[in-house]
Formats: C-alpha cells, structure tokens, sequence
C-alpha cells in the first residue's frame, strides 16, 4: 500500500482550542479514506491542512514522502482539491463555475475546457446545466456543480468535507456513485469527511475515526466496523446495545435482556455483559422466519427514518431495535410505522463490547 | 424669484442648445478634473481596501475606522491645507502646482479616498469569504484569488468610483482654495455658480446647476442600468 499523505503528530490549535491534537494519519494512495467523526470533531480543519488551506500549529506533513513546509502550500493546491460542506460559488454560470480552475492552466485550450467541463457535469448528472446561474440551483444540485468543479481538475487528491450532508436520496446517490467512479476509474485518492457511520462503511476502504481532534482508530473498514469498540460507540451512539446477564452453555450464552428478550450470542460469558448487534445484521419478515438465525423476534414497527439509499427502521421486541435495509426493500415490503414484523439474527451477529 | 428661477432654467437649456463655448469649456474642465481625481484615488484606495477587507492585521480596525471618519471632512479645510502645502512658500512650493486644475485633482482625489476606501473595503467584507479559500483550492495564486473576490465585488466597486466621482464633481472648497477660479485655467462648474451667484447673476448659476446636476443624474442612472445587465 503506497501512501500518499502521512501526518506525524500534528497539532492546530487556535488560540487555547486545540482543534486537532496529536494526529498521525496516513492515506494510502488511490483508496478511499474516510474521516469519520461528529461535528466538531476536527474533520473540517484536518481537511483544510491537507488541501493546503491551513497550516498546521506543529507537526510534519509529508507528501508522497516528500516534507511539505508553509512555503510548499501552494504547489500542494496544485495536487489537490477540497469540496467544501457548504457549495460556494462565483455569482456566473454553472460553466464559468465549473471552468474557473481549468482557465488558471495555461496549456488547457477553450476546447479542451469545454470537453472537460461536458464530462463533469455528465459524470454528476447534469447535463445541459451549463448556461444556468450556479446560484439559483436547489442544494442538491449546488452540491454536484461543486463536485464537478473539483473532479474537472483531475487531481491526484480530492477532499470531500461532509458532501451529502443534508441532501436527498436522490443526490446523495448521485454523488457517491461520482466519487465512487472517479476512485475506480482514475485510481484519485480520496479522503471523505463524513460524520454517516454508513456512509463511511458503504464507500470507504479505510476509515479514520476522528474523535475531539484525535485520531482514536484508524484502519480497514472491517478493523473499524467489524467489532464494536467504546469510541465508535461514544461516537455514533451505537444502537442496538443491550445489557444483561449472560449463561453460558454448550460454547454459546444467553443473554437476559429483561423478562421478555433473550439473546442468544456466539460466544462463552457468564455473568453482566454488554452486546451490540449491528442494524444490517438483522433480518426483517412480514411472516414468520424459519431459518438457522438463533434469535427470532415478533415486534412492531415504531420508526421509520429516511437515511439516503437506506431507511432505518426501529422496532420494538421487548426492547427497540434498529434494522438498516435498503429504501428498495422498503418500498417492495411496503412497511409502516405500528405494522407487525419478524425480526432475526444470528448468535455469531451478537459482539461482546 | 420665481421668474428668476425660471429664466434661469430657460437659459441653462439656451446655453446648452446653443453650443456655448464657455459653458462647454468649464463642463469639460470640470469632468476632466473630477475624471482624473477619481482614477488617482481607484488606483490606491483598490489595493488598500482589498487588503483591508481580506487581511486581519493589528492596526485594521482603527486604520477601516479613520477612513470611514475622514469620509465627512470639510472640502475647505482639505483645500486649506493643500493652499499650505503647495503655496510659493509651502513644503511642497517648489512643484508650481497651485492653481493648476492638476492640483485640484491631486486634492479631489484625497478628499474622495476615504468614500472609495471605506466603500470598497464594506463590499469585499460582504463577500462570502470561503470564495476566497475555493480560488485557492482551485489553484489559484494569493493574487489571483483576491481579484476573483475583487471581481465579485465588482458592483460595490462601481459604486464606490461612482460616490467618489459625485463627491469629487461637486465639491467647491479644494476647486476653490488651490485653484483659485482662475478664468480659462481653472473655473469649473463649482467655483463658476459661486462667483456668478456673488455677482447676482442668478440665472447663470442656475444654468450651470442645471448642467451640474444633470451630469451627476445622466451618469449614475447610466450606471445603475450597466450594473444591472
């Protein structure tokens, strides 16, 4: 794994706030890297230092090993480019907008800005938006303009801060399948700011979680989301943890959540635990399941929330219960909220926190 | 005075329809003086209010604070110093400059820094300055990026030349004080309707009102509608 962008005990402090401490950080080139973390968390100013934006308070910042130093910001900005939470735009056309970068590059000809520009706005799915003022588009589309912009310049980093914040289903999906394409097909690397847990799983390779301006794990998706861990939990208020008293029998427990909801967990414990069962792991029916799924729960739906591509959905089975499933499933299972359902999942989907 | 009035502005529409060489002359001198008081000012006050209005430097407040003072100070206060300065004995004496239209401008052009300068500096603060960090993240220069802000401030700008122009067209003091009215040297609209209105020739004060007011309104609706597109 070649990596691109190292950070070696960076600090950035401004006046007595340390907005990041201590960071050390390495971005494997051509993956997608996500910053993962709540508001406040130091993504924003993480980003900005390695777009060349910022200058950090201390630390070392290398680039493809190279030391970038304060002098170094410039030609850094020429490498990569950021994407801002919120779209800013020049009071023009989406095309002027689009075309403001490629017309600083001396030997890109009109031609070949018109080209690009075509292509752009094609790969975010706004074609013929050339001639419309940037300004007077919905957010959505504001946002994919400012995709756009940034993919235009073919750099070898793109920064993306919290891109589908507050955005639809429909341009939530245009813009990941964008970013997505652009990872396979040009190989950029990418570094996404995102405080969406699934979001981050869904596109990302590797996964920062950024916790009060500190790097507190960092590594593959399946390092990050594949077992449960305090500070992805502090973080993401983890749904789904239940407590109680495990029994141990035959290499398996069953965990007592309370008078009505046994769980049935892969692993050996006795004695007061805590358990988290992530929300894909669970299956949801309409009808009774039979299957090799240990736990099996009848409940009714109390919660549906639109998340993008996915919805979830809270049930209550003796205690709630939060299910991701696709907005395809939903619709085809036509679930509503007070409906009755099946819910399941396997004793190997129970972690031990 | 009424029909004083009226003859006044019979005879303003006489002087202008009749081609009247004086009349042209003064009108001609006083756009040039104006003209040129505004370009000397554009060219410092643009720099100083872009850095004022994108840099946070010690000094700024007090510095944006002065020149929003200095917008109000008096034309005959600022021509007196200029008489000091540039008279035969003054400090700067040795120039020759007083009574020359030139001085006027040099004058017009410090009186109206503080308006171009204070209103310039207010419509780049106005400006979302992340546009400032998305120039630069896409590759522009220090440079290039504050004159992509510049460029969207480009209407405040405009204003800004334009309140100059009026304050600077209008004024009497400097015109006054260090050019001294001279006939065919350095009479222009201002200090003409003063020495005609001192000699009771009411009429033509009026006329040359009329003229007066009359570029200042061609000109800023002729702006306001190019601002527009």
């Amino acid at each position: 794994m070649r990596e691109l962008i190292k950070l070696r005990d960076m600090w950035k402090s401004f006046g007595e706030v340390n907005a990041l401490q201590n960071v050390n950080l390495t971005i494997p080139q051509g993956k997608i890297t996500a910053l993962l973390g709540p508001s406040g968390s130091g993504k924003t100013t993480l980003l900005r230092i390695i777009a060349g934006l910022d200058i950090p308070t201390r630390g070392k910042f290398y680039y493809k090993g190279t030391l970038i130093s304060g002098n170094d910001q410039a030609n850094l900005r020429q490498k990569a480019t950021l994407v801002f939470q919120k779209s800013v735009f020049f009071h023009t056309t989406v095309y002027n907008n689009v075309a403001f970068g490629l017309k600083l590059i001396d030997e890109v000809s009109k031609e070949q800005v018109s080209n690009k520009i075509s292509e752009a706005l094609a790969l975010v799915r706004l074609e013929g938006f050339e001639k419309r003022q940037a300004k007077k588009l919905s957010g959505g589309e504001q946002q994919r303009v400012s995709l756009a912009r940034a993919l235009v310049l073919d750099r070898e980093l793109l920064l993306l801060d919290e891109p589908t914040v507050n955005l639809d289903p429909k341009n939530v999906s245009i813009i990941e399948e964008a970013i997505h394409r652009v990872n396979q097909e040009k190989k950029t690397t990418i570094v996404l700011a995102t405080h969406n847990m699934f979001q981050a799983e869904a596109i990302s390779q590797r996964v920062a979680l950024l916790i009060d301006g500190t790097v507190k794990q960092i590594g593959t998706n399946k390092d990050v989301f594949g077992k449960s861990n305090k500070h992805l939990e502090s973080f993401a208020r983890l749904e789904n943890v239940f407590s109680g008293t495990a029994k141990q029998s035959e290499g398996t427990s069953t965990i007592e959540i309370n008078e009505n909801l046994k769980i049935e967990a892969a692993f050996s414990k006795s004695g007061k635990v805590s358990v988290h069962v992530r929300p894909e792991d669970i299956l949801l029916s309409t009808k009774a399941l039979k299957s090799s799924a240990r736990n099996v729960f009848k409940g009714k739906i109390v919660g549906i929330t639109d998340l993008g591509g996915i919805a979830k959905i809270t049930v209550d089975a003796g205690r709630k219960f939060s299910i991701q499933i696709t907005k395809k499933s939903l619709t085809e299972m036509k679930l509503t909220v007070g409906a009755e359902i099946f819910l399941a999942f396997k004793a190997s989907s129970v972690r031990l926190i | 005075m009424t029909a004083t009035i009226v003859d006044g502005i019979i005879k303003a529409f006489q002087l202008i329809f009749s081609l009247d060489p004086e009349v042209y002359r003064i009108t001609g001198l006083s756009l040039y003086v104006s003209g040129l008081a505004v370009v000397l000012a554009t060219i410092w006050s643009i720099p100083i209010a872009t850095i004022l209005g994108l840099k946070n430097f010690r000094g700024r407040k007090f510095l944006r604070g002065s020149f929003s003072a200095f917008i109000g100070i008096p034309t005959v206060v600022l021509g007196l110093l200029f008489y000091l300065l540039f008279s035969r004995s003054g400090p700067l004496g040795f120039f020759g400059l007083l009574h020359t239209p030139l001085l006027i401008s040099i004058g017009q052009s410090v009186l109206i820094t503080p308006i171009l300068i204070s209103f310039i500096t207010s419509a780049i603060e106005a400006i979302d300055m992340d546009l400032r960090d998305l120039a630069r993240t896409l590759g522009s220069t220090e440079i290039q990026a504050s004159l992509s802000i510049l460029k969207e401030a480009s209407g405040g700008v405009i204003l800004a030349v334009l309140a100059g122009f009026n304050r600077a067209f209008a004024e009497l003091g400097i015109a006054m004080i260090v050019g001294g009215n001279i006939y065919k040297r350095t009479r222009i609209l201002t200090t003409t309707i003063a020495l005609e209105t001192g000699k009771a020739e009411i009429a033509q004060s009026i006329a040359l009102g009329v003229i007066l007011v009359g570029i200042v309104y061609v000109l800023n609706i002729s702006m306001s509608y190019l601002r527009k597109r």
